[in-house]
């Protein structure tokens, strides 16, 4: 599992590391690029805090213009919005399609 | 012009076969294929006539690409009244049979009457001939194929055919080619074998030497392959994981129907997903899925071609179905799977064969099976009913005895083959049936996707994702994202899409171009195909004027504005996962909207106005 912790110094000196645990999806072609602890396309990862969503896709490799459906708890976040912290909380659910299509 | 100009006359009842000129006025105003076929049906039948007496017609049209090297224009259209829900039915198919009818110099076959006897048709170019078929009745679409085969001795014949479920008079029978692509809704395969006909088998060689510009045409065609090429779903997402890479989707945004669309969210959905069918199985390694296909002229190739698991319980004793075929598609894995709460992918594929073998929309029997299910539950079907069968959502074993009982027509198989609709209403449950003008729901539930509601509700063929798929925008984000969960500005946008599938529908070309063609591509290629300047805007009007004739074609057949309606469970009983949880079909908001977008008066009716605007028939 890949760790993403964050030093944080309070006013009093005091260091403090703080991260939480979210469920990452990745779909379709984009399955590949799971931490190896992914079953089938699901995996636990531990981010910062203050994570955005492009830092977690960055730091799992996935192309900025393949990360086209991006869903947190299954609401759309636009792109626009990806680069925004503290849209994420503890037990969310982040998952990820390239662009896709069917019907 | 890539019209042949031709259409082939068959009357059942005289056993006559003629050539006739294609009306080319109504070929300017209605393009191919849906529209053109349709003018025909409005002009030469009674909107009123049972849909499987001799008085209904039965057309196989192709669009004026169908044949040519455009991308996806492979496709054909068969259209008549619907049985299943006695409004207009056109339902399309890919595959090879289309492009073989342009090859042998047919734009379309009306069938009329009734023969008195089973027959089939063989088409070799100009040659038309109606065939005593009394030792193909009876036999499965697969059974005969074969047979066809071996009387014509051409291997590169193409055949259109009826199951065993047509014959017993399931009300959602399809037209099968190439064994396993088919004109799969609204039952256009029981009228085909009300008429006596069960089978058709073409061979043309006269290719399609009529475009109107083909230096234009070559350059536009190879654009607009490049387009598809290029684009991320067009050239990547589909031809990988197909139209199933959806089951995941649908499921995140808490959009997919579960357990007769009680719920919106499938704990089992990863198992019968795209990529679950790229998983190597345990007993040989091999994954469901085999490789991807494509119709005739496809640059896409999103077709999905499978195995069964030999040692699965469905199939273990039965060698015949431990082959490649058809599937899984989305919409069929969906009403097999989350809709009957069944995660068996290999039941599923099972059931998705006897599909193809027979000839049913698995979308209709997925739906009818599910709600069977919810009689059972609570006691409405007994055991009785079901030869000592537990019709349990959930299992397995029943889904596959249920479809094998429909496929065949055989004791409560009977009762499955009327459709949701009917059986809910027979067993004294009709809030049971998930249907809009008695055709069974795709896989969108509305309170979770508000677009699709209305989409269903308006659908001139009834429930329907293929006459108006705002999925596309709401949920994927093509061409524009839109909030699912929001019902504003969904009346322009269910509009704007219908006219366009009604365009697209009429050229000869697949619907699934448009998740990377706009108009703006499609019209450039009909417009050097064809003679006369085909504009986006023409195309466009043109296909507002297929969708205001079907719906005047439907007034006439008896249905009203009361008929744009959803079930009650989807406009009262919220979501109960999921991002809509709590929400309903907001119908009762977008409707009136709709209507005053369309021009029709506020029951739903088109007015004297949009009728000559559109400059409608009758």
């Amino acid at each position: 599992m890949r760790k993403h912790k964050t030093r944080r110094i309070a006013p009093d000196g005091a260091v403090a590391e703080s991260f939480m645990q979210i469920t990452l999806k990745l779909f379709a072609t984009l399955g590949d690029l799971l931490p190896s602890n992914a079953v089938r396309n699901v995996a636990t990862i531990n981010v910062d805090d203050d994570a955005t969503l492009h830092s977690i896709i960055d730091s799992y490799r996935v192309p900025r213009e393949l990360a086209h459906l991006v869903l947190i708890n299954g609401v759309f976040v636009c792109d626009a919005d990806r680069d925004q912290s503290g849209l994420l909380k503890e037990g969310d659910v982040l998952a990820i399609w390239p662009p896709v299509a069917g019907g | 012009m890539s019209w042949t100009k031709k259409l082939l006359r068959v009357n059942l009842s005289s056993g006559t076969c003629t050539e006739e000129p294609l009306n080319m006025q109504w070929a300017n105003d209605y393009l191919g294929q849906r529209g053109l076929a349709t003018r025909y049906i409005v002009e030469e039948t009674d909107p009123a006539c049972d849909p499987l007496g001799p008085d209904n017609k039965l057309i196989m049209a192709t669009g004026p690409l169908t044949g040519t090297m455009a991308s996806t224009g492979g496709r054909y259209s068969v259209i008549c009244k619907s049985p299943l829900t006695n409004a207009i039915a056109c339902s399309n198919s890919g595959g090879f049979f289309g492009a073989e009818l342009k090859f042998a110099g047919w734009d379309m076959v009306i069938f009329e009457g009734r023969a008195a006897s089973p027959m089939y048709l063989s088409i070799e170019n100009e040659k038309a001939t109606l065939h005593a078929a009394d030792d193909l009745w009876g036999k499965s679409v697969w059974e005969a194929d074969g047979m066809l085969r071996t009387k014509h001795q051409d291997p590169q014949a193409r055949i259109a055919c009826v199951g065993r479920s047509a014959e017993q008079g399931c009300l959602y029978a399809a037209v099968v080619n190439d064994l396993h692509r088919a004109a799969g809704r609204s039952g256009v395969g029981t009228v085909m074998a009300s008429k006596n006909l069960k089978a058709v088998v073409v061979r043309g060689t006269l290719g399609l030497g009529n475009i109107d510009n083909p230096e234009a045409f070559a350059a536009t065609t190879k654009a607009g392959k490049a387009v598809l090429a290029e684009n991320a779903v067009t050239g990547q997402g589909l031809p990988a994981y197909g139209t199933q890479v959806l089951m995941n989707v649908i499921n995140e945004v808490g959009a997919l129907p579960t357990r007769n669309m009680r719920e919106t969210t499938f704990e089992g959905a990863a198992n019968v997903s795209a990529e679950a069918m790229a998983e190597p199985r345990k007993s040989d390694g091999k994954p469901n899925l085999t490789t991807n296909g494509a119709c005739y002229a496809c640059t896409i190739a999103c077709g999905r071609i499978s195995t069964i698991d030999r040692t699965h319980f469905s199939v273990k004793d039965k060698p015949e179905y431990w082959i490649n075929s058809g599937g899984l598609e989305y919409e069929a894995a969906w009403a097999l799977g989350p809709d009957t709460g069944v995660d068996d992918i290999d039941a599923l594929t099972y059931v998705n064969f006897l599909c193809n073998e027979d000839g049913m929309d698995p979308i209709s029997l997925g739906s009818t099976i599910a709600a069977a299910m919810e009689l059972f539950e609570t006691g409405a079907i007994t055991t009785a009913q079901t030869d000592g069968v537990e019709l349990k959502f959930g299992s397995a074993e029943a889904l596959c005895w249920a479809a094998e009982a429909t496929a065949k027509g055989e004791g409560f198989g009977r009762d499955l083959g009327m459709g949701s609709k009917r059986l809910c209403e027979k067993y004294g449950h009709p809030e049971f049936s998930m249907t809009v003008k008695g055709q069974e729901f795709p896989a969108y539930d509305p309170r979770g996707i508000q677009g699709m509601g209305l989409a269903y509700s308006t659908s001139n063929r009834g429930a329907c994702h293929l006459r108006g798929y705002t999925v596309a925008s709401e949920v994927l984000g093509i061409p524009e994202k839109t909030d699912p969960l929001e019902s504003d500005g969904k009346a322009g946008l269910v509009k704007a899409f219908q006219d366009a599938t009604a365009a697209v529908d009429s050229a000869g070309l697949c619907v699934f171009t448009t998740f990377a063609w706009t108009m703006d591509d499609i019209a450039p290629q009909v417009d050097a195909a064809c003679a006369g300047d085909w504009s986006t805007e023409r195309m466009m009007e043109v296909g507002e004027r297929i969708w205001n004739m079907e719906r005047e074609y439907n007034a006439k057949a008896g249905l009203t504005g009361a008929d744009d309606n959803l079930p009650a469970r989807l406009l009262n009983e919220p979501a109960n996962s999921g991002p809509a949880t709590g929400r309903v079909s907001e119908l009762a908001k977008m409707l009136p909207e709709y209507y005053e977008a369309r021009g029709w008066t506020a029951d739903g009716s088109v007015t004297a106005e949009t009728h000559q605007r559109l400059g409608l028939p009758g």
